[in-house]
């Protein structure tokens, strides 16, 4: 079989076993971007020879004799919000373009660090801000199932990636369901950890109290091998938790459910929702009462408030996150030709610089954190997030996990919502309660819809710093499937 | 058209207001490990966190929270249990966020005071709040007049100075100060930047910017209880400044009111040349700042044992400490205004310390000392002499090897880098003569070159004896004794008192 179908786990083991080098599992992952990324577009950058190097760096270091981390060699794909500073640092705005940044991430350096090789960086809503990557300024990725469809959003570049078999593992980021619904739209394992279980530094912010670095992977292992690479406490993020990682590899490596007490979100799943979408669901909570979970419905009804909530605080955040882009001290500058006032530069910049997404939340968010509205919109909504915490806690009260559909539709097509951002803002409708409350959740491959073929997500949600139940629930969902269907869902992309 | 003060105050009633901003001495910045030194060559102390990189996050320094709770405690505050930042949303090129971290509705300390002794009278200024937030960068604005941005070819920005921290510290209005505004608002700023002293949180000079000041001025005609439309004067920057604004808004908010005129709700700039105001921006169209708790950082939510530890920890405030060194010391209430008003109190405390009788120490420092001072346009404390020099310069007046005349001396010596008080006496030959032979034969020589003064003298006119010992004096080039030579030159002509 060839290197780009291995796992992660199969890839770390064999380059550490030296059975191959880094350098050609770099090279074979760099040879299938050569062939299907002008299909997928998944990459805003990629950089062959950087990729070699940092490959054959590992391999030195394993011929050394030196004991790296189960992923050492490992090709990786960052989401173009992460800072690396060997490559470009753009969150798919013309802003920008072209920006290196002099420092990684706490994500990316601790990759590095653990001797993943980077292949490049990916496509992504501008800012992170949107469901389908077709806010992106550099243009939209498709969908590997079907390159008319979109790859989800806002990580769509991570998704496909990997998804195409270009990279085994990549990074996204989630403030609404920005890895949980690309994955679920592409058929593989994403996962938000809980919030501060992951370092934020140098991850370009959206919505600070929201954004979530995360894994992405075709198999529920891998992204636990991942999900534990970078995360754990990090003093440079005041709001990363200052606690041990949650045992979420021993977790994907024993999926028994026996006796868990799975909880099915009486708000999602009805009316709204695809046919296909429900049906796979629907197998999927019978599959974990039949392999001995207890099953019971909870209702969370404020959930429903979710949506409007966070497109409340969401954008308050942003809009102050994204006034540092002032065309002053780095990225993109228009007008500056002597006979303009900094005030008229910056305007020129922003004007020029943002998407429409972008300047849409900037002025949804400065309204609503305006003097006189603050208490009607940003304070409401703060009340809102409050009340699905605590309706959280309550349910985890009664059950070990909650379980939901991931995304109320499969795939759309790209251009179908462009058009109607309230249309594109539903596909977030199961996701966003997660972030609001900041506990764990997954979203695992549950099938494909009988109507257009496309996969399903299946959305597993934990407590706060109990990652562990997404990843066991998740992989216990994944071994049952795999022995119904005789192998991943995913063999290969079938557009590719 | 203004008004004269006196005319001002007879028919209008101020109310003061003042805002103080510290920046507070930490090692690094507020939110990122940058250095704070002044003075640094241009964004050479800046990282990506206070330049605002994208992903760049803050995390608290934890000196300036323990340094604001103690400034708070200083000042008689409560101490919130639970705390946040907010963000100051406002674009402006030297702010490199384009927002402020900075506390809103949840500040660190509230509800406070502090007594200030003006014309002996004691005033206590309420404080509303004391809270931390990050200081901005420093733009300079280049061509033009002014300096100010308007008329400028371009401008530079120095970001050394973001992220520094800064505590502000609000009053509550201060009615019923009556014609001492002006020294109530001095006595005020003064005695704060000696609290931030004794905490030693901060070096607090004004000139360079670490201890600065809005001064917040209404009036109300005289009977009235409604307080009047403020006016909020920045670019006060020195304690002769702050009184200066308050009587220069005074002067003129009286002048327009009296006209018919009314106040406008206006941020005003102080003019250090002038010593007046001009309006700056129009709070009516002030900004709206948008604020909303910071994300990136976790609450404060200090423990209250550590509070109390902090508290007991407090070293002695200047007043009471004030108090303490006036009945040690045996001084007047005018001696202690005095040396206060010189800054001299430190420096005569160590020289206290250092061994020197209280009087003589106060003596030196408020007379000779503050007169050098005043010539060389420096501080006291920024003379080249040292307490322990003073205090042994007094000992060896005390003992007799130095009078008045030539311990000055030996201070100009000091002052002049000739060395320690010992070495000047040394080098510059300066002990008082106590060789009886040598003095002796002085006076024989005076008494021969001055027969009118030695016959007045001898004929009753005691009083002529000073011409003659002034004589002496001359002829040993003052380092005589003059009460032995008075004594020796009447023993000589036979007369006694």
């Amino acid at each position: 079989m060839s290197l780009i179908r291995k796992t992660a786990a199969e890839l770390g083991a064999m380059i550490a076993g030296g059975e191959v080098t880094a350098a050609e599992v770099a090279e074979a992952h760099l040879d299938r971007m050569t062939e299907v990324e002008p299909k997928v577009q998944a990459f805003l950058h990629v950089d062959r020879e950087t990729t070699l190097e940092q490959a054959r760096a590992i391999d030195a270091r394993l011929k050394a004799g030196e004991k790296l981390g189960p992923l050492a060699g490992v090709p990786i794909a960052h989401k173009d919000i992460f800072a690396t500073r060997d490559m470009p640092t753009t969150a798919a705005s013309k802003i920008l373009e072209g920006w290196r940044p002099p420092y990684d991430a706490t994500v990316t350096a601790r990759l590095r660090e653990a001797g993943l090789v980077i292949l490049g960086k990916t496509n992504l809503d501008e800012f992170a801000m949107g469901s389908s990557t077709e806010n992106s300024a550099f243009g939209p990725t498709h969908n590997p199932w079907d390159l008319t469809k979109v790859p989800g959003g806002s990580s769509g570049g991570s998704s496909a990636a990997v998804a195409a078999y270009e990279a085994p593992l990549s990074t996204g980021t989630d403030t609404g369901g920005s890895i949980r619904q690309p994955a679920a739209v592409t058929g593989i394992v994403g996962m938000k950890p809980t919030y501060g279980g992951s370092s934020r530094y140098g991850l370009i912010a959206f919505a600070s109290s929201l954004d979530t670095p995360g894994p992405f992977a075709r198999n529920v292992l891998d992204a636990a091998l991942l999900h534990e690479a970078f995360s754990g406490h990090d003093p440079m993020d005041s709001t990363s938790i200052d606690a041990a990682v949650p045992s979420v590899v021993e977790a994907a490596k024993n999926p028994d459910i026996a006796g868990m007490r799975i909880g099915v979100v009486k708000e999602f799943g009805g009316e709204g929702y695809q046919p296909g979408v429900l049906a796979r669901y629907h197998e999927a909570v019978q599959l974990l009462e039949s392999l001995g979970a207890k099953v019971v419905e909870v209702s969370c009804p404020s959930f429903t408030t979710a949506l409007p909530a966070y497109y409340l605080i969401a954008p308050s955040e942003a809009s102050s996150n994204l006034a540092r882009f002032d065309a002053m001290r780095y990225g993109l500058r228009v007008g500056d030709d002597g006979t303009r006032s900094a005030e008229e530069v910056m305007a020129l910049t922003r004007a020029a610089g943002f998407g429409p997404e972008v300047k849409r939340r900037i002025m949804l968010g400065t309204y609503a954190l305006s003097s006189g509205y603050y208490d009607a919109y940003y304070g409401q909504a703060q009340k809102v997030r409050t009340v699905i915490s605590r309706e959280f806690e309550a349910a985890f009260q009664q059950v070990d996990v909650l379980v939901s559909p991931t995304t109320p539709t499969t795939a759309f097509s790209i251009g179908e919502r462009t058009d109607d951002p309230m249309a594109m803002y539903l596909a977030d409708l199961c996701t966003i309660p997660s972030n609001l409350a900041g506990n764990a959740a997954m979203s695992v491959p549950c099938g494909l819809a009988d109507e257009d073929g496309l996969p399903v997500g299946l959305q597993i949600m934990a407590p706060v710093l109990a990652d562990d139940r997404c990843y066991r629930v998740g992989a216990a969902v994944e071994q049952a499937l795999e022995s119904r269907w005789g192998g991943p869902l995913l063999k290969e992309a079938p557009s590719l | 058209m203004t008004m004269l003060y006196d005319e001002a105050l007879d028919r209008f009633e101020p109310v003061l207001g003042l805002e103080t901003h510290v920046e507070l001495g930490t090692k690094s910045k507020m939110f990122c490990g940058c250095k704070t030194a002044f003075g640094a060559p241009p964004n050479t102390q800046v990282c990506p966190t206070c330049l605002a990189f994208p992903g760049a996050l803050p995390v608290a320094n934890a000196m300036a929270i323990e340094s604001t709770i103690r400034i708070g405690l200083a000042l008689n505050c409560s101490i919130a249990e639970w705390c946040r930042f907010a963000r100051k949303n406002y674009f402006y090129p030297d702010m490199p966020k384009n927002y402020q971290i900075s506390q809103y509705d949840e500040p660190l300390c509230f509800d406070g005071y502090i007594d200030v002794e003006v014309n002996g009278e004691t005033v206590r200024i309420e404080i509303e709040r004391v809270h931390l937030e990050e200081d901005t960068g420093k733009s300079t604005h280049v061509g033009g007049a002014t300096g100010r941005i308007h008329g400028a070819d371009y401008s530079i920005v120095d970001y050394n100075r973001a992220g520094i921290p800064l505590v502000e510290i609000v009053t509550k209005p201060i009615p019923g100060t009556d014609r001492l505004a002006p020294e109530v608002a001095k006595a005020y700023v003064t005695e704060l930047r000696e609290i931030m002293r004794s905490l030693g949180v901060s070096d607090v000079r004004m000139e360079e910017g670490s201890l600065r000041c809005d001064v917040n001025v209404s009036l109300m005609p005289r009977g009235s209880s409604e307080w009047g439309t403020r006016t909020e004067t920045k670019n006060v920057n020195s304690l002769r400044s702050v009184e200066r604004a308050v009587r220069s808004e005074i002067e003129r908010q009286a002048g327009v009111l009296a006209a018919g005129g009314k106040i406008t709700q206006e941020t005003r700039h102080f003019h250090e040349d002038s010593g007046t105001t001009t309006s700056g921006r129009s709070k009516e169209e002030a900004q709206d700042y948008r604020y909303f708790p910071e994300p990136d950082l976790v609450p404060i939510a200090p423990d209250p044992a550590w509070v109390a530890e902090l508290k007991a920890a407090l070293p002695e405030l200047p007043s009471v400490r004030r108090k303490r060194l006036q009945a040690e010391w045996g001084l007047s209430d005018l001696d202690m205004q005095a040396m206060h008003n010189a800054d001299a109190f430190d420096l005569v405390e160590a020289t206290v310390a250092a061994g020197a009788p209280p009087a003589d120490a106060r003596k030196w420092w408020m007379g000779e000392l503050a007169r050098r001072a005043n010539e060389s346009g420096t501080s006291l404390a920024e003379l080249p002499i040292t307490p322990a020099q003073i205090a042994r310069v007094t000992e060896l007046v005390a003992s007799g090897a130095l009078n008045d005349k030539l311990a000055r001396e030996v201070l100009e010596g000091v002052l002049a880098g000739e060395g320690t008080p010992d070495e000047v006496v040394e080098k510059r030959g300066l002990r008082i003569v106590n060789d009886e032979g040598e003095l002796s034969a002085i006076i024989d020589k005076v008494l021969a070159d001055n027969a009118d003064a030695v016959e007045k003298v001898r004929s009753g006119k005691i009083a002529a004896a000073g011409a003659l010992v002034g004589g002496v004096m001359r002829a040993s080039k003052g380092k005589a004794d003059a009460a032995r030579a008075r004594q020796l030159i009447l023993d000589k002509l036979g007369v006694s008192e």
